[in-house]
């Protein structure tokens, strides 16, 4: 039998990856990264790095790379809720995951964009459960109801409620972590189990150009003494804070994962990080950041074919869209990303259910683009062989009259070699104009309410409800507020 | 008067090109030949990046070009400014402007652009950067004597604080006393309005016009 071949698309040449490289190294050793952290400062100088503590510069040298590239895994594993089920995160294994911290919510009903609240956040958790093809959730909505000093973890206290899939989140404080070290602890059964099996994946994004900002090495420094992998953003815009070239954009790109790279290794040798990001070509008319551009995905493919060069896992923001609503623009910029990242092997795709750049959640989306993740995931299985011979056998038994539907063959491959689309309109026009006439965001919209409605919520178990209730609330409380919002579902 | 004439169109072509080094060769030229400095600026920069302006409109011009002069002019203002303030300093501003991006925010592309652009049409800017407290551009704008403050915002929750610098300065009894400009991606006209300011700029240039509109001094120049 003959296997399917992996579909794949590489942009780069070879020479052309390791120019990249090459250049990205000499830009650490002779220009360097600034370096907020005074902590991740004092690494790099244990690390014998030069370090200029006046202007925050750290000068790395190849060597350091070198030894932080061959401490890192290039696969892990991260693992569900309860410990059980198990999702590699290297080689060509591709997980969608909802776009993270969005600040807006867009309401179908109204079309336009709101403040998200807990209820918002409760029903995306439970919808990303719902979605076969979102490996993930991600802490995708900052809700609104809470004081911004406490976003970040409220985010992760009703996801880990609501979902059983692995998270990828992030802090928005230095003081951030904790909090939310402990809540995955808890769910996990201890800070050592954590540690043997990854509940989430920390993002961190250094500011372009080459900066790594307090808040940002201090999460890489947190995750990694717990052993938390942690995700690398860096997030260059073309020719407004990165240059203007896609390859100039990728040096820059490089540099700064790398030595995001070596903060985590010097803090923790030997935990997972992912080699990701979300850069943009920005818009020279607008000074927006498009994540639809066919160049945004172009830069986004070109550093994950550079990361599996350098043998790390990969992430990138793709498989979103720029428009305001679920249009035509939300679908092409949607599929065209997500069906790229796939095709280029990404580990870690974030952005399945966002709008407006990177700024709000769409619930409709996430089931639209849960049927377009399911697509890309198909397409990437290939096309197999399945029988010998492939199909001389079947012509044997067909006379004049007959046909293929009755055929046994076809009853024992039809849903294996075809994905059933459930959003997709795939109706004769007449029966499309009976049911209404409705759009694909009409009927995600209806399915919300089934799904919802239909299934109870996979919840925690009711202890550790309140040990997360009980960790959130102290959070809260020395941050200033003493209630929660009401979680309804 | 034919050089001087030929001078001033060179300053302007100079600014829409986006010559800097022409722009500042251009101004020492006009210091040597001892040329009225208002007539300078005037007749002779202030075009040039008037049009930069127009061109954008066109959609001729993108953010490279626009940035790029407005850098030029403040080049070669920096070389006129050390004779002007040596003559009638304040008569060549159009009016004082406090800007920053609000507490909370640290993005600020979008706010140095609007800064630039003022700055390059003749207006005084004083920025304060990125995440500014919302005291900070009151006592400025007092400590200056501004008659402007524009507030950048790029996160709908720091937007938020737009709002409550309005409220603070009606607290201070100071609301008549500055005119309170908005921007920033999630910012709307509408947004503007319920918060009471005085105006919504949706990109540099159109900051520009509007500063230009509600400033007490305008087009005395």
């Amino acid at each position: 039998m003959i296997r399917a071949k992996r579909p794949k698309v590489e942009l780069l040449s070879r020479t052309f990856v390791e120019k990249i490289i090459g250049e990205a190294l000499l830009l650490l050793e002779r220009q360097g990264v600034f370096v907020e952290n005074a902590e991740a400062r004092a690494l790099f100088k244990l690390a014998g790095m030069s370090v200029d503590e006046t202007h925050f510069r750290v000068l790395i040298r190849q060597k350091l790379i070198e030894e932080s590239l061959a401490s890192t895994p290039s696969a892990f594993k991260i693992y569900d809720r309860s410990g059980k089920k198990a999702f590699t995160i290297g080689r060509d294994h591709v997980h969608f995951d909802p776009g993270s911290a969005a600040v807006k919510i867009l309401d179908h009903t109204t079309r336009q964009e709101r403040r998200p609240e807990t209820g918002d956040l409760i029903r995306l958790s439970r919808l990303t459960e719902a979605c076969e093809h979102i490996h993930f959730q991600s802490t995708a909505l900052v809700s609104g109801d809470v004081p911004e000093n406490i976003a970040d973890s409220y985010r992760l206290f009703l996801s880990l409620q609501f979902s059983s899939k692995p998270i990828v989140t992030g802090t928005f404080r230095t003081t951030g972590f904790r909090p939310m070290f402990e809540m995955l602890a808890a769910v996990r059964g201890g800070s050592d189990e954590l540690r043997r099996k990854p509940l989430a994946i920390f993002d961190a994004c250094p500011s372009p150009p080459l900066k790594w900002s307090n808040l940002t090495a201090q999460s890489l420094i947190d995750c990694a003494r717990a052993g938390i992998p942690s995700e690398l953003i860096s997030m260059g815009l073309t020719g407004a804070t990165s240059p203007v070239t896609i390859a100039g954009t990728l040096v820059q790109h490089v540099a700064e994962n790398l030595a995001g790279l070596a903060i985590c290794q010097l803090a923790g040798k030997g935990v997972p990080v992912i080699f990701g990001g979300s850069p943009a070509s920005f818009d020279m008319r607008k000074g927006t950041t498009p994540m639809g551009a066919i160049e945004t995905m172009m830069i986004d493919m070109s550093y994950a074919q550079i990361g599996k060069h350098l043998g790390l896992p990969t992430h990138a923001y793709m498989g979103l869209s720029d428009a305001k609503i679920n249009d035509s623009q939300s679908g092409l910029e949607t599929s065209m990303g997500a069906v790229l990242a796939a095709l280029a092997g990404i580990n870690v795709v974030s952005g399945a259910g966002m709008v407006d750049f990177e700024s709000a959640q769409s619930l409709e989306k996430i089931l639209i683009d849960n049927e377009i993740c399911g697509m890309a995931y198909r397409l990437i299985e290939g096309v197999a062989q399945r029988d010998e011979p492939l199909a001389l056998s079947l012509f044997e038994k067909l006379g004049p009259e007959s046909q293929f539907l009755t055929m046994p063959h076809t009853r024992k491959w039809y849903r294996i070699e075809h994905m059933l689309t459930s959003l997709a309109d795939r109706d004769t026009y007449d029966a499309w104009a009976a049911q209404g006439a409705k759009s694909m965001a009409d009927r995600a919209h209806e399915r919300i309410d089934q799904i919802l409605g239909g299934t109870a919520p996979n919840l925690l178990s009711y202890d550790l409800q309140k040990e997360l209730r009980r960790i959130m609330l102290d959070d809260a409380v020395i941050n200033g507020s003493g209630s929660l919002p009401e979680i309804r579902f | 008067m034919e050089l001087k004439n030929r001078l001033l169109r060179m300053m302007a072509a100079a600014i829409v090109e986006g010559d800097k080094e022409t722009a500042e060769v251009l101004a020492r030229k006009a210091l040597a030949e001892k040329l009225d400095l208002h007539e300078v600026i005037d007749k002779g920069y202030l075009p040039g990046i008037q049009k930069v302006g127009e061109l954008w409109e066109k959609g001729e011009y993108f953010l490279p070009e626009l940035i790029t002069s407005a850098e030029c002019m403040k080049a070669a203002m920096a070389v006129l400014r050390p004779s002007l303030e040596a003559s009638h300093a304040n008569s060549l501003s159009r009016g004082k402007i406090v800007i920053g991006t609000i507490e909370g925010d640290i993005h600020d592309i979008g706010k140095n652009l609007v800064a630039s652009m003022l700055s390059a049409n003749g207006f005084e800017v004083m920025d304060l950067g990125a995440d500014v407290k919302l005291t900070r551009f009151i006592d400025k704008a007092q400590e200056t004597q501004a008659e402007i403050i524009c507030l950048s915002a790029l996160l709908t929750t720091t937007m938020l604080n737009q709002g409550r610098l309005i409220e603070l300065l009606k607290e201070r009894g100071l609301r008549e006393r500055f005119k309170v400009l908005v921007g920033g991606a999630p910012v709307t006209r509408k947004w503007a309005a319920d918060i009471g300011a005085d105006g919504y700029g949706e990109n540099a240039p159109s900051a520009v016009k509007l500063a230009l509109e509600i400033s007490p001094k305008r087009g005395q120049l």
